[in-house]
């Protein structure tokens, strides 16, 4: 076991962990954050996507003592209270999520996208979010979103 | 005004939005043990010996076989006409007919543990041949249940008529595989369960059906329905492919068994295994007519892949059979299906199911005539439509369909799209010779929403707040029922639509229910709702009567307002907050609970796709840069939610169009059982889609709606195919298998070389 420290939206978090497990199974299973969903095996749907230090991580690729010292922010701790993130509402007003399965992590790659690039054009946000999957929305939606939330300057 | 018509955004949105959903991995079970399946590495093979002593020696873990388990066989229903003798066992115990078949049950601390003990699983397997093909499993030379004798789950249709073609001075042909497809819903499946202090069987499962469960379940374990509870909680996608299965079962039958509450997740190459796949049919047709571009005669041939044990996807052959005349007024259609046992995954319903291939074949069959006969496609279509004053029309296999304006799809679609300008351009990239060739393609169809013209269950209650509750019998997982049917309750009602809570997916709440899939909730369900609610309405006027000293027949709802009074003097008035007071007071609030069950015929849901492609003729790469979608599905509830079922119908058929494909290597290995093996698109392969409204209603039902969440599917794979061939018809090339990848577009240019 190997101890770690490390903030998740906000508050200090020491704990010891096995060396092989990953921050995702961390996050849910020890903090009990359980926004944060598990779609594959092979870190290619993005569920997962938290911000790791403000950049998005895929936290099935990343092993907990690998966040040891690290600022975590998971889809819990986006919203303002009862006021969704700007990303959030964005979602929502365009319909942006179905099942809502995916939703968290694109919601979390979606901040971490519009940090590095404000105001992305269709085809540059298309290409942000290659790495996470959705079965419903055929990406219509979300690229909407996305284009709404860069709008609000979120 | 009325609230039905608006886009009105999703009430279930917040709870997904801020990480709060009740996806059944996140509901705590206190003192749960995890389950591992131990599953075949091998395709087909005797097992001659389950060694689970090494296993079973680590601390905390237990090893079931097939032969501990007193359960019966999973076996298809009835309804679908399947071959008897071809069950699958919960646990194989003597032959394994696919990798991924359940060999042994270890229920561990927790899951890791169960991981480490599954790999001290010692399992002996006397390898058999695999049949891997549907052609191969036609042979009969190698059968998956020799005491049946066949390798034939189902067959329909009768004997060709050789004089079918007859008349006809043009004949086309072409035959082709729609490929197995992963119904990959982004949540893998899970199941937990539990029993009560009474024996009751408390079962969670990822389930499109949770009452069906119920019923299967407790027939299975031999209990009482009312001994089970089942729970389908959030569900994250489903696409056909999720209802119980071998795995559900067990996991019930462990926590009966040991007592103890007990719970499985999926991992996503388990998933990819065993959730049911669809598609799988070689589609092989002919289309007659003249040369003036007349239609006279069809014949499709259906040979469907099914996989190892007969399952839903066996069945489905019927529904391609029923839809193969499609849009057209084809005087003579002749349909045979048979459905084959491979050595692969089970075959059930994903998006479509059975329909996108009967779309798929006519529109490849339309394009092939209209190329053959130099007319262009968009007029072969117009000239031979099923005609607007023609409903209901009995089509010559013998589906009537309820409405539909094939010619009017077909106008919108072209004048959206720029059809004239698009062909212009197409000409122009070929006088340039231009490397990067442009391909046009349209896709009709129609297709069949509540397929078998099912019932459903709907409860209103006014609650002591006067707010309402909508119990339902379908069940939502993704397509936003808990507003939708809130809607045309809250619209009834006069009650905002937050003021409407819809309940689902649990049986002890909600008494009884079909579930969601075959596009068919609205419809039933959501209407069904909708009368509940006017009965509702009924009820309160005789309340409101009692209170007002009035007649029952004098009451009138001012739905705006959500209040009732005597028709012609507004005031006095009582809102339903107020009748909910002096009804409890009354012991009279049980009056305003009015369960309804509503049956209807299916529907025929219709519209016409044009997808625009980029074909690059030197390396084969496919970009599709447009796609205009006509999708008429009656009246729309919520045009915000029906807007994305057509989106994501759209990308699930251009997914098979384009990209995705569950292959098989000569053994029977899985190659594609990771989303790193499988070609699920992401968004940087799709353009954002032009869809285009149309509203057909139909007289099916009292509101006029079709289903909506399979139809956008339908429509855009033989639109995508279609535009991929026309991109290349001046290379010679006259078919490209699906998908119409890089690798088989390239094919298709090598082979059309002089």
């Amino acid at each position: 076991m190997t101890r770690i420290a490390l903030d998740v939206n906000g508050r200090r978090h020491e704990a010891e962990v096995e060396p092989r497990s990953l921050l995702v199974y961390f996050l849910r299973d020890e903090l009990g954050l359980k926004g944060t969903n598990v779609g594959c095996d092979t870190s290619s749907c993005g569920a997962c996507t938290v911000l790791l230090d403000g950049e998005s991580a895929k936290s099935c690729t990343v092993l907990a003592v690998q966040a040891d010292g690290c600022e975590v922010t998971t889809i819990e701790g986006l919203a303002d209270g009862e006021r969704l993130h700007p990303v959030q509402q964005a979602f929502h007003e365009q319909h942006g999520l179905q099942c809502g399965y995916c939703t968290p992590g694109f919601v979390m790659a979606t901040v971490s996208l519009l940090k590095e690039n404000p105001s992305p054009s269709e085809a540059e946000i298309r290409h942000a979010l290659e790495g996470n999957l959705c079965r419903c929305t055929g990406y219509h939606n979300i690229v909407r979103a996305v284009e709404a939330a860069a709008r609000a300057g979120a | 005004m009325s609230i039905l018509g608006n886009r009105v955004r999703r009430v279930e949105d917040p709870r997904f939005l801020r990480g709060e959903a009740r996806y059944l991995e996140n509901i705590p079970l206190e003192g749960a043990l995890a389950v591992t399946f131990v599953r075949s590495p091998l395709a087909h093979a005797r097992v001659t010996g389950v060694d689970t002593s090494a296993a079973a020696a680590l601390p905390g873990v237990q090893v079931f076989t097939g032969a501990d388990v007193d359960a019966p066989p999973l076996g298809p229903p009835p309804q679908w006409h399947v071959t008897e003798g071809m069950v699958r066992p919960l646990v194989a115990t003597d032959v394994v007919r696919f990798v991924g078949e359940i060999v042994a049950v270890v229920v561990s601390q927790d899951r890791a543990s169960g991981a480490d003990a599954a790999e001290l699983v010692m399992v002996d397997y006397d390898p058999l041949p695999a049949v891997l093909s549907a052609e191969e499993s036609l042979t009969d030379e190698v059968l998956l249940f020799p005491e049946v004798g066949t390798n034939v789950a189902g067959r329909s249709g009768k004997e060709h008529d050789e004089s079918l073609f007859d008349g006809c001075d043009t004949v086309v042909s072409g035959m082709f595989w729609s490929q197995r497809m992963a119904a990959a819903p982004m949540e893998p499946r899970s199941s937990a369960a539990t029993v009560d202090a009474d024996g009751r069987l408390l079962y969670w499962g990822t389930t499109q059906t949770p009452h069906t469960d119920k019923m299967i379940l407790s027939g299975m374990l031999g209990l009482d329905p009312g001994q089970v509870r089942v729970v389908s909680p959030d569900v994250g996608g489903g696409f056909g492919a999720k209802m119980l299965e071998a795995e559900g079962v067990l996991v019930a039958w462990l926590a009966r068994k040991l007592g103890r509450p007990v719970r499985w997740t999926e991992t996503r190459s388990e998933n990819m295994l065993n959730l049911p796949q669809g598609r799988a049919q070689r589609l092989e047709f002919t289309l007659g007519g003249t040369r003036d571009g007349t239609l006279l005669a069809y014949r499709l041939n259906v040979l469907a892949d099914v996989g190892a044990y007969p399952w839903l996807g066996t069945a489905l052959p019927n529904f391609t059979a029923l839809m193969a005349p499609e849009v057209y007024a084809i005087p003579k259609v002749e349909t045979q299906t048979a459905s084959l046992l491979t050595n692969t995954t089970t075959t059930t319903s994903i998006r479509g199911a059975g329909r996108p291939e009967a779309a798929q074949a006519m529109e490849r069959a339309i394009d092939t005539f209209a190329a053959e006969i130099g007319m262009d496609p968009a007029e072969v279509r117009r000239k031979n439509f099923i005609p607007k004053d023609a409903f209901p029309y009995q089509t010559a296999t013998g589906a009537t369909y309820d409405s539909g304006d094939y010619e009017g799809a077909l106008d919108l679609v072209l004048r959206s799209a720029g059809y004239d300008e698009l062909r212009a351009e197409q000409r122009r990239r070929r006088e340039a010779g231009d490397p990067v060739e442009l391909g046009i393609g349209l896709g009709a169809y129609v297709e069949i929403s509540n397929p078998v013209g099912e019932t459903e269950f709907g409860e209103v209650e006014i609650t002591e707040d006067g707010g309402a509750i909508l119990r339902t019998g379908s069940f939502s997982h993704g397509q936003g029922h808990e507003t939708t049917f809130a809607m045309i309750a809250a619209e009834r009602l006069g009650l905002p639509v937050e003021r409407v809570t819809v309940v689902k997916g649990d049986t002890d709440q909600v008494p009884k229910g079909t579930g969601t899939f075959g596009s068919k909730s609205t419809q039933i369900g959501g209407v069904a709702g909708g009368l509940a609610a006017e009965a509702v309405v009924e009820r309160a006027k005789e309340l409101v009567a009692d209170y007002l000293e009035a007649s029952a027949a004098d009451v009138v709802l001012d739905a705006g307002r959500g209040a009732f009074h005597v028709a012609g003097t507004s005031e006095p008035s009582l809102a339903w907050a107020d009748i909910a007071s002096r009804a409890l007071e009354d012991g009279r609030l049980g009056e305003l609970r009015v369960s309804h069950e509503f049956q209807a015929p299916p529907t025929f849901p219709f519209g016409i796709h044009l997808a625009v492609v980029d074909v690059d003729t030197e390396t084969g790469k496919v970009v599709l840069t447009r796609h205009v979608a006509v999708d008429d599905a009656g009246t729309l509830i919520n045009p915000l939610v029906a807007d994305g079922q057509v989106h994501g119908g759209i990308a699930f058929g251009v997914g098979q169009a384009l990209f995705e494909e569950i292959v098989y290597g000569e053994d029977g290995n899985p190659m594609t059982n990771t989303f790193v093996g499988y070609a699920f698109p992401s968004a940087a392969e799709f353009p954002s889609f032009e869809r285009v409204e149309m509203v057909t209603p139909t007289p099916a039902n009292p509101i006029g709606v079709k289903g909506l969440g399979e139809s956008g599917t339908v429509g855009s794979t033989p639109a995508v195919h279609n535009a991929v061939v026309d991109a290349l018809l001046p290379h010679g090339v006259r078919h490209v298998d699906l998908p119409c990848n890089g690798e088989n577009v390239w094919k298709a240019l090598q082979e059309a070389k002089p």
